[in-house]
Formats: structure tokens, sequence, C-alpha cells
């Protein structure tokens, strides 16, 4: 049973994000970045189907040096190997031309399960890992909450999150799952999984690596193209309702609602 | 120069961090309170494999630097001291002497339970009258038919009481050198050795679920070879101990004053007065730079002696500095964080109030902050 985890860095969720002045990106000086939360749920699945089933995890990465650390952090947590897709080209890529790389990426590789998590908490799109199955022409279920792999390894029984409730899907493998918040509890990195990470094969691939070309990627391969970023606007202060007691205060709190805040 | 950390030292840091936020915040508070040893948080540390960091992995050990293992501690003592001085004492004190000093039998026998952190030990140094005129030790080892019979106390061991327990190395008198002066040694002795007296809990200000006793030993009989290293070393021995422990010490000072920074910058956002946040006033804003720029500082100390230690460079003077910066420096911020958290800070509720207490035993543990100046002093030539 071979898996690979597609797994994207993205800024710590208690940073505090900056945009840059001329709001063409954010400020990423500063930031300590990290794996996807969503990600790990999708290394997790992967170390338990190999720990059940034998085989491999894999994480394939997609990003500049400075995802060696993240990509590090799953090896500490015990997948095996990884691959890192790095080259300028690849920046500022969509969900489509990112998907893109991917998949050319994954064609290299053995797989029976494609784990993305659900979205990336950065940019929030939750579409990689369908328009990945699409190009890859494989079945997707989205929002796993559960996962059983059959015997035979060749479908499994997946829950998936719906509104109100969980829908049970049979899928064939192999197939892309997007991964959910309750599938598993993520592990620690043990501190011999940390020592032994430096060891396991990081291949990393550039874009002639891959034989696509630089159209077909990045900002060039992109569908739709981020034209500026902007800061919300800042909360107004609230407004305190001077007046004796209720009977006087309550009339104008009405009046407030009604004709300022318009919701009644 | 570089003072980029390791991809290792970057991961160990953020996996503890993890660990320390997920497993331990939520349960610090109450482990305080109730003042009981905790096996769930050990047995968990166990689990990540710190227990036994800078130990080759031969021994069972992380085989990690020392600068790793120093950061662990550091993260741990951001979220709760009791849980980094159970792990370091254990490591720096407990461990390291038998990893220095023993035979590859004794390290053999001992060292991968402790670095599995399926068993703790401990150092017995500090006795009722020998606190920091160490050399001042009354316990006596007598050699008998081959065999050390031991008497005597020690007083403030941390890990010693445990139900995981499982030796202690001790410092005791072993004989006179030609001076005339007391030759000690460091002996180990398994805590099922008769005659081994482990007293009750101490009642403490800080440190709360920690193990400390009071021991005491009468006619305790060891075998020879548990002498630790070649005869009439022992006084050294105990010295290069007590430098290495300096370094985890101050990282528990470092990593207080990190998590008691933290807790004041929060608080002064979110806390209104006079229609504004705390830290809209300058007073305030003033008080959390100094704050974060001293504990930079002794980051920077600490780090750079932790450096030397890696790089087998004499530390003794920074391991002293680092271990007294550390320390002082987490006086100074814990007692500013608690005042900016006012009188909420003087409730228990806060866990402000907590580091609080559990600092000032750093200005005294693994030599007081007086003796910190002693042996820098002695390196000046004073």
């Amino acid at each position: 049973m071979n898996s690979v985890v597609c797994v994207k860095q993205v800024p710590d969720t208690e940073s505090v994000i900056k945009i840059k002045p001329d709001g063409s990106g954010i400020i990423t000086d500063d930031l300590k970045f990290v794996m996807n939360p969503y990600d790990e749920y999708g290394v997790e699945e992967a170390l338990k189907l190999k720990e059940k089933f034998g085989g491999s995890a894999t994480i394939l990465c997609m990003g500049p040096s400075r995802v060696v650390e993240t990509i590090r952090t799953g090896l500490a947590m015990g997948v095996d190997k990884a691959v890192q897709l790095d080259d300028p080209a690849f920046e500022g890529g969509d969900a489509f031309a990112t998907a893109k790389a991917l998949a050319e990426a994954l064609k290299g590789l053995e797989y029976d399960v494609i784990f993305c998590g659900k979205q990336a908490v950065d940019d929030d799109l939750s579409q990689v890992g369908q328009i990945l199955a699409e190009l890859l022409g494989l079945p997707h279920v989205s929002l796993i909450q559960k996962l059983q792999v059959a015997d035979d390894k060749k479908s499994a029984v997946v829950d998936r999150q719906v509104e109100g409730g969980i829908e049970v899907l049979k899928v064939l493998l192999p197939a892309v799952l997007t991964t959910q918040k309750g599938l598993n509890e993520p592990r620690y990195a043990s501190l011999p999984g940390i020592m032994k990470a430096k060891k396991k094969p990081l291949d990393v691939k550039d874009l002639a690596a891959l034989g696509l070309n630089a159209d077909s990627v990045g900002c060039n391969g992109s569908k739709t193209m981020i034209t500026k970023y902007t800061a919300p606007p800042e909360r107004a202060a609230g407004k305190i309702i001077e007046g004796e007691g209720p009977q006087e205060t309550a009339p104008k709190l009405v009046q407030l609602l009604r004709e300022e805040a318009k919701v009644i | 120069m570089n003072f980029d950390l390791t991809e290792e030292q970057k991961i160990i840091r953020n996996t503890v961090r993890d660990f320390a936020e997920k497993e331990i915040r939520p349960i610090a508070a109450d482990l305080d309170q109730k003042e009981e040893f905790s096996y769930e948080i050990v047995g968990k540390m166990a689990d990540l494999g710190i227990m036994g960091m800078p130990v080759p992995e031969k021994y069972g050990g992380g085989g990690t630097d020392y600068l790793s293992y120093i950061i662990a501690v550091e993260e741990l003592a951001r979220v709760d001291a009791s849980s980094a001085i159970t792990m370091c004492a254990h490591i720096s004190l407990g461990t390291m002497p038998i990893y220095y000093y023993g035979t590859e039998e004794q390290k053999r026998k001992w060292l991968p339970k402790l670095t599995s952190g399926q068993m703790l030990a401990s150092f017995g140094l500090t006795e009722p009258d020998a606190g920091s005129d160490a050399g001042a030790t009354k316990t006596k080892a007598i050699l008998k038919n081959d065999m050390w019979v031991i008497n005597g106390s020690k007083c403030f061991i941390t890990n010693a009481g445990t139900k995981i327990s499982g030796l202690i190395t001790i410092t005791a008198i072993t004989g006179k050198r030609k001076d005339n002066r007391n030759e000690i040694g460091c002996i180990l002795l398994p805590n099922e050795t008769e005659g081994y007296n482990i007293g009750s809990s101490y009642n403490k200000m800080g440190w709360h679920w920690s193990d400390t006793r009071g021991l005491s030993f009468v006619d305790c009989c060891v075998p020879k070879e548990n002498l630790l290293g070649e005869k009439g070393h022992g006084f050294r021995q105990m010295l290069e101990i007590l430098d290495g422990g300096r370094l985890s010490v101050g990282a528990m000072g470092l990593g207080g004053a990190q998590g008691a920074y933290e807790m004041a910058l929060k608080y002064a956002k979110e806390r209104f007065q006079f229609g504004k946040p705390l830290i809209s006033f300058q007073i305030n804003a003033f008080k959390l730079s100094d704050m974060l720029t001293e504990i930079e500082m002794a980051r920077l100390l600490l780090y750079k002696a932790a450096w030397l230690k890696d790089n087998n460079r004499p530390f003794i003077r920074e391991a002293a500095m680092a271990k007294l910066v550390c320390s002082e420096t987490m006086g100074r911020v814990v007692n500013q964080a608690l005042q900016l958290h006012g009188g909420y800070g003087f409730m228990k509720e806060y866990p402000v109030e907590r580091f609080y207490r559990d600092q000032k035993v750093l200005d005294i543990a693994e030599g007081t902050s007086e003796i910190q100046r002693i042996v820098i002093s002695r390196t000046i030539g004073c």
C-alpha cells in the first residue's frame, strides 16, 4: 500500500499577516512557516496505512528551500521519502497550475492513495485535490473523516462530512482523498524520528526534471490571477448608549438598530 | 558566525513546543495545585523520546547535540517548570554522570532504561550542612571487603522518590587526600539498596509536581565498582556535572521568561483601562520592550555556552554567566509580567502567578547566583 501526501507549507496560524505596501502579496520575512494542518491528517493516515498494509509513504511538496523544514517534519513523523518541486517557474501558481505540476510529479511515483488536505489555511482555495484527480483521471472524495481500505487494497470505504451528517462512499483505488479534521489525531515527530529524517531520501525536482514548459505552470500557467491583497477594514469602535436605566436607553437602542444599523 | 539553528534544532523546537502546548498546558495549573508527581507527563515525554536527548543512540539516547537538549528544556519551561526540571534533572544530573564516568558495563546496564524514560535517576550532592560549600559533605563511604559502606544524608534531591526512580549518584567522602583534605567520590546507589531511606516530599514554594526528597543512608552497601571513574576524581566530576546542569537550569530561566513575557504581552493587549489597552501606555510598552530585549540577551549567552560545550571548548565561565543571567532575567521578567496583570496576576487563575513562584529557585538551585559570581570571578584571577 503506497501513499503520496501532497503537503503545503503555510504561515503558522498564529502569525500576524502583513500585506506588502503595493498589495502584491504578503510580507513573508518574519513569518513562521508550518505544515498545513489539514495536510497533517493526510500524513498521519498515510502512516497508519503503512503500518497496517506495509508499503511506503511519500511526501510531495512544492516550494522554495524553506519548505525543506516542513518536509523533514513529515519525514520525522515517519514518512519514508519526499519529492520537492523547486523552481522559480512554479511561483505564483493558482490551484490549477499547482495541481498541474503535482500531477506531473505523481506520474513518476507509485501510489494507491493520494492524500491532500481539504484546503490550505493560507489561501483557502480547496481546489488542488479535486483538480489533481481530474488531471490524473482518478476518482476523488473530499472532506474525508474515516478511511477503511479493503483487504485486497483495490477499494476503500470512506466517511465524508456533509451538511448535518455523514455520507458513506465506496471508492475504487487509486484515488485522491482530501482530509478533514476528525480523520485522526496526527502524531508528534519523535526525537529518534527527527534524527533519522535527515538521512531519508529527498528528491528535488525542477521544471526540466518534470518535462514541463514554463508556460504551463506557476503564474503563466494559472487560470486565475490575484490582482491585489487588501486588509479587512478595521472594526469601528462600539457605541455606548447613555441614559438613566433601560426605560431611557432601550428606545434609543431600538432607534439606532432601525435607522443606523438597519437590522430591524 | 552563523546564528541559524540547524534543521533538526528547529524541528525539535517546534515539536517540543507543540507537545508542551497540547499535552502539558491544559493540565499544568491543576498539577501545580495537586502537587502530585505526574507519571502521565513523564510517560508522554518518554514516548516523545526526549528523556535521553544528548546521550548517543547506542545507549538508547537521542544522539542530539547539547544545544538541542537546551532548546527542548526551554520549550518545556515556557509552559511548565515542573515538567522541565523533571526532565533536565533526570538527564543532566541523573543520567550524564553514568554516561561521562561509568564503565561500559555500567552504561549498558543503566543507560537504556534511563534514556527511554522507563526509569528516573537523580544526583545527591546537597546536604543539610553542605549547600554552596559542596565539598563540606559529611556523607561517608568506607571500603570494606570490596564493598562501599555508606552513611549520611542528602537533601533537596529531585526525582529521588518516584515509583520509577531507579538509582542515584551520590557524593561521599571516600578517604583523605595527600593534603589531608577530604577526598570525594561519586557513587552509584540503586534504589533497592538496603538502608537507603527516602523521605517524604517537601512542601515547596514552586516546582510543585516535581519530586523532591530528603534522603538518608544507614550502612548502605554497594560494590566497589559503583564508584564512578578513578578514585579521587569525584570532586572534579561533580563540578563538571554541575557545569552541564547549569546550562539546563539556564534554559529553564530562559523558557520561563519567554512564557511570562508572552502572557504579559497578550494580557496587556486585551486589558483596557482608561478606555485604552495597557500596551498603549508607554510605560507598559517600554516594560515589554525591555523584557524582550533581556530575553534575547539571555538566549544569546546561553546558546553560546551550549555551542562551546558542543564544540569541546572550555565553557565553565560561560555556563555560570548563562545560568546567572537566565535565572535573574526570568526574575525581572516575571515580576514585571505579574505587575502588568495587576490584581489578577495575584490570583491562581492566571498562570503568571505559578511562573512567579517557580522562578525563585532558579536563583538557588545548581549553584546560587552568588556561587555563579564566584565561578566567574575565579576565571579572572579574583
